[in-house]
C-alpha cells in the first residue's frame, strides 16, 4: 500500500450514493450458507483456522491482571493435549491491562489488541479518545479496537464520526485500527453499510460488529453485509479490509459458517488472522472440543478444557 | 492506487470436502409396474423403459410403458372409484385421507428427496429444503379444503368433475403430482397421472405413499410412459379433466385434441420471465435474486427469469458482481449437499441448451460461463450467461430451459416494461427497485402470472400460478385451484 493510496482513500465518501441493502434478501443469502455441510478435513482445517483467528478477549470490570496473565497463557496454550495447534491472533484487553499482556505474552508471535475510545459506550470528548488510543498504544498495542460516536452517526453528523476515526487511526500510528461500529445501535442494514463505508474511507484497517455488550451483537446477516461491503471498497480502492465479527459466535458450528461466508463473499485472500478475526471468549473451547472430537470420535467433558 | 487486477479468488484454499446425501437408508425396486386400481400391476404389452441417473448416465430402474390398453385400465378403475365410493363420500372424509398423504410424505421426506435428486439430477439441498416440504405442503393445504368447498364459492354448489388425466414435467417430478393429486382429490375427483418418462421413480413411491394410506382402489393411478402414453390419457373419451404442465408445444396439441370434447383442462406451459433490474435497487441482494432466478434447479424452471433486463446506470456493476457471484456456485454431484447445480435432466435436454449456447454466439451476443470443472459422465451445463443480448434474438424470444441467462438493459422504466412484455409467453416476472411506486407500477403493468418484487421463485400453495399468453389456462395453487377441478353450479 503505497501513502499516496491512503490519501486519496481518505476523503469522506458520499453516503447518499452507497448500495442500499435489502433485509430479507440479506437473511437469505446467510441462511444459505448454514445449509453447507462442512465435513471431515474441511471442517477440521475451518477449526484450526478460526482458532488462528481469535481475538480471545476479556473485557470486564472485574479483570484481574492475575486473570489477563493466565489468559495470555492460554493463548499460547491453546490446549497441550493436541499438539501442533496453531496459536489465536490476539489477546484483547482493557488499556490498563495491555502491560500486563504483553509481559505475559513475551516474544510469542501474538499480539495485544486494546479497546479504547471510551469502550464500549464511546461516550467521552475526542480529546480523551486520543489519549486513551496514544497511551495504549505506548503501552504496547499492536491493535486498536475503537468504538464510533453512533449517536454522531444516528444524528447524520457523518463529518463528525468520520473525522474521529481518521484522528484515531492518526493516533494509532503503527498501531492496527479496527473499528467497532456497534451493529446492535445502528438499527438497519442500510446503515451497516454506510457505517462501513465511512469508517473504511476515514482509514479502518478492520471493521468489526459489535462490542459484545450491546445485543444484538455479530450476526450473519450484519456480517454479510459488511463483508459485501469491504469488497466493494477493494474493488474502488484496491485496499483490502479486514473483518471482524464480535460477541455471540460461541460455537465452532456457527464459526465454521462465518469461515464459510467469508469465502464465498470475499475468497480465499481474506481466510487468514491477517484480514478475518473473531472477538470471543468462549468460542475458543468449543471450537476444541470440536477438535478433539475430529481426533477421538467422542466429545470430551469441558472440565478437560482450561477456562480462563 | 493498485493497479493489479482487482478479482477475488475462490479457487485456491480451504475447500469443502464431500458431503454426500447416503442412499443406504431406502430401497428402489429393479423394476416397476403401473399403479392402477391400488396395486402395483404389469403393463399389457410388457413393455419397459430404463430410467437413468443424470448425473452418471448409471441406469436406477426399469419402468413399465403403458399402452394405450393400460390408460384404459386406468381410467375404468378410476371411473369405478368415481362412481363407488369417493365421489360420495363427505369431504371430511376425503380431507382425511389428503392429510395422510401429506404426514407419510413429511416422514418419508429424506427418501424422496434422494429418489428426486438421484432420477432428475438437481440438487439435494433443493429436493429437501423445497421440492419435498412444498409437495407435503400442498397437500396439507388441500386436504384443508376437502370439506369447505362450499365456502370457496359463496353462493355456488361446487361439484366434482369426475376422472382428472394429468400429464406432468420432469422438473419438478413429486412437487408438480402434489400440485395436480391434491387438488384434484380435495374437490371429489379421481386420478390417472403420467409422471414424465425421465422422472418416473418419485410418482411410483408416490403410489406406495397413497397405498399406504388407504385411498380406495382406483382413487390414484399412476401410469408410466412417454408421450404416446400421456395422449392416450389425454384423448381417453372418460376422460372429464385435463392437466398438463409441460412445454408449449405439447400445450397446443393437447389444446387442439380436447377441443369440442367438453373436457375441462388446464395447461401450465412455457415462460421467459424477465427479471427487471432497477438502478435503485439493493443490488447485491438483486445478483442473488438473479442467480436464483435462473440458476435454481439447472434453470429447468417454466418461471424461470431467464432474460436480464438492467437499468443500463448499473449493468456494469450487475454483471461483474454476477460474474464474481458465478465463480462460488458449486457445479456437481446432485446427492453432494453443498451442490449448487446439479445434472442436466437428459441427454435430449442437453443438447437443446447446448444448441441454443450456439444459436448465442451466431446471434453475436457475448458468451460467459463459469470456471467451474464438470465431471465426465453425465449431463452438465455450466451457469452460463450472455451479455449484449436483443430482443429480436432466439435466446431472448425462445424458452431454453437451462442455465442460461440472456442479458439486455433499458434506459427508462417504460422500456424495461416494453421489453419485459414483448415476449409471446407471460408465466412470471421479477422487479427489483427500492421504490415502492415503482414496484406497483411495473408489477401492474407486465402481463405475468406471478410477479415477484425483490426476490423470485417464491412458491406457496396458498398462491395460484399460472400464466398468460403462450404460458397456459387456468390457475393451479390456492383457491383458484379449486376451481379447477370443480363444476360450480349456481
Amino acid at each position: 500500500m503505497t501513502s499516496e493510496a491512503v490519501t486519496s482513500a481518505n476523503r469522506m465518501p458520499d453516503l447518499g450514493r452507497v448500495t442500499l441493502v435489502d433485509e430479507v434478501g440479506v437473511r437469505e443469502r446467510a441462511a444459505r450458507f448454514q445449509a453447507r455441510s462442512i465435513k471431515n478435513e474441511s471442517k477440521t482445517e475451518a477449526l484450526r483456522l478460526v482458532l488462528s483467528m481469535i481475538d480471545l478477549t476479556t473485557l470486564e470490570g472485574q479483570d484481574t491482571p492475575g486473570k489477563v496473565a493466565q489468559l495470555c497463557q492460554k493463548a499460547i496454550h491453546l490446549h497441550d493435549a493436541l499438539p501442533g495447534l496453531p496459536h489465536v491472533a490476539a489477546v484483547c484487553v482493557y488499556p490498563t491491562m495491555v502491560g500486563v499482556a504483553k509481559r505475559a505474552l513475551g516474544n510469542h508471535d501474538i499480539n495485544v489488541a486494546s479497546v479504547a475510545t471510551a469502550f464500549p459506550s464511546g461516550m467521552a470528548l475526542r480529546q480523551i479518545k486520543l489519549e486513551e488510543t496514544r497511551m495504549a498504544v505506548a503501552e504496547g498495542a499492536d491493535e486498536i479496537d475503537m468504538v464510533i460516536s453512533r449517536g454522531a452517526f444516528l444524528q447524520g453528523e457523518y463529518g463528525f464520526v468520520f473525522d474521529e476515526i481518521a484522528a484515531i487511526k492518526e493516533a494509532c500510528g503503527d498501531a492496527h485500527l479496527k473499528v467497532i461500529l456497534e451493529t446492535g445501535e445502528l438499527g438497519t442494514l442500510d446503515r451497516v453499510r454506510r457505517a462501513s463505508v465511512l469508517a473504511m474511507h476515514a482509514g479502518a484497517d478492520f471493521i468489526k460488529t459489535s462490542t459484545g455488550k450491546i445485543q444484538p451483537a455479530a450476526t450473519l446477516p450484519v456480517t454479510l453485509v459488511m463483508l459485501q461491503a469491504i469488497r466493494d471498497f477493494y474493488f474502488e480502492t484496491g485496499r483490502m479490509v479486514g473483518m471482524k465479527p464480535a460477541g455471540g459466535i460461541s460455537n465452532a458450528k456457527l464459526a465454521v459458517h462465518y469461515l464459510v461466508m467469508l469465502r464465498e463473499t470475499l475468497g480465499n485472500a481474506w481466510m487468514t488472522p491477517k484480514w478475518y478475526r473473531f472477538g470471543a471468549s468462549s468460542l475458543a473451547n468449543d471450537v476444541l472440543m470440536q477438535l478433539r472430537k475430529q481426533v477421538t470420535g467422542n466429545y470430551q467433558s469441558a472440565d478437560y478444557f482450561s477456562k480462563d | 492506487m493498485s493497479t493489479e487486477p482487482t478479482k477475488l479468488a475462490f479457487d485456491d484454499g480451504w475447500q469443502y470436502a464431500p458431503a454426500p446425501e447416503s442412499t443406504d437408508h431406502f430401497s428402489i425396486d429393479e423394476q416397476y409396474g403401473l399403479f392402477i386400481n391400488g396395486e402395483f400391476v404389469a403393463p399389457e404389452e410388457g413393455r419397459y423403459f430404463e430410467t437413468i441417473n443424470p448425473a452418471t448416465e448409471d441406469t436406477i430402474s426399469s419402468v413399465a410403458l403403458a399402452s394405450k390398453a393400460d390408460v384404459d385400465r386406468a381410467v375404468k378403475a378410476a371411473r369405478k372409484a368415481y362412481n363407488g365410493k369417493w365421489s360420495k363420500m363427505s369431504g371430511a372424509d376425503r380431507g382425511k385421507y389428503i392429510f395422510r398423504i401429506a404426514r407419510i410424505l413429511q416422514e418419508r421426506a429424506r427418501e424422496f428427496a434422494t429418489v428426486e435428486s438421484l432420477d432428475g439430477g438437481k440438487p439435494i439441498r433443493e429436493s429437501r429444503d423445497i421440492d419435498i416440504p412444498l409437495a407435503a405442503a400442498h397437500f396439507f393445504y388441500y386436504a384443508g379444503w376437502a370439506d369447505k368447498l362450499e365456502y370457496a364459492f359463496p353462493g355456488r354448489t361446487p361439484a366434482s368433475l369426475g376422472v382428472a388425466g394429468q400429464v406432468i414435467p420432469w422438473n419438478f417430478p413429486l412437487l408438480m403430482a402434489a400440485w395436480k393429486i391434491a387438488p384434484a382429490l380435495a374437490c371429489g375427483n379421481t386420478v390417472v397421472l403420467k409422471p414424465a418418462e425421465t422422472t418416473p421413480l418419485t410418482a411410483l413411491k408416490l403410489a406406495e405413499v397413497i397405498r399406504d394410506a388407504g385411498l380406495p382402489p382406483g382413487v390414484v393411478n399412476i401410469v408410466t410412459g412417454a408421450g404416446e402414453t400421456g395422449a392416450a390419457i389425454v384423448n381417453h373419451p372418460d376422460v372429464n379433466k385435463v392437466a398438463f404442465t409441460g412445454s408449449t408445444e405439447v400445450g397446443r396439441l393437447i389444446q387442439r385434441s380436447i377441443a369440442g370434447t367438453g373436457k375441462k383442462y388446464t395447461l401450465e406451459l412455457g415462460g421467459k420471465a424477465a427479471n427487471v433490474i432497477f438502478a435503485d435497487a439493493a443490488i447485491d441482494q438483486a445478483v442473488e435474486g438473479i442467480v436464483n432466478g435462473i440458476f435454481f434447479n439447472q434453470g429447468h424452471v417454466c418461471c424461470a427469469g431467464s432474460r436480464l433486463l438492467v437499468q443500463e446506470s448499473v449493468a456494469d456493476e450487475v454483471i461483474s458482481k454476477l460474474k464474481e457471484r458465478m465463480e462460488t456456485l458449486i457445479v456437481g454431484d446432485p446427492l453432494d449437499k453443498n451442490t449448487d447445480i446439479g445434472a442436466i435432466n437428459s441427454a435430449s435436454q442437453l443438447e437443446t441448451i447446448q444448441s441454443y449456447l450456439k444459436v448465442g454466439q451466431d446471434e453475436g451476443a457475448v458468451m460467459y460461463q463459469s470456471s467451474c470443472n464438470v465431471p465426465d459422465r453425465g449431463y452438465w451445463c455450466r451457469p452460463t450467461i450472455f451479455t449484449g443480448a436483443s430482443q429480436s434474438n432466439r435466446i431472448v424470444q425462445e424458452e431454453i430451459f437451462g442455465p442460461v441467462l440472456a442479458i439486455q438493459t433499458f434506459r427508462t422504466l417504460e422500456e424495461g416494461l416494453t421489453k419485459a412484455n414483448n415476449t409471446p409467453y407471460g408465466l412470471s416476472g421479477g422487479v427489483w427497485t427500492d421504490k415502492g411506486a415503482k414496484i406497483f407500477k411495473m408489477t401492474q403493468k407486465i402481463r405475468a402470472g406471478v410477479v415477484w418484487a425483490n426476490t423470485f421463485n417464491k412458491f406457496d400453495p396458498t398462491s395460484p400460478f399460472g400464466g398468460y399468453k403462450e404460458s397456459g389456462v387456468g390457475r393451479e395453487g390456492g383457491l383458484h385451484g379449486l376451481d379447477a377441478y370443480l363444476k360450480l353450479e349456481v
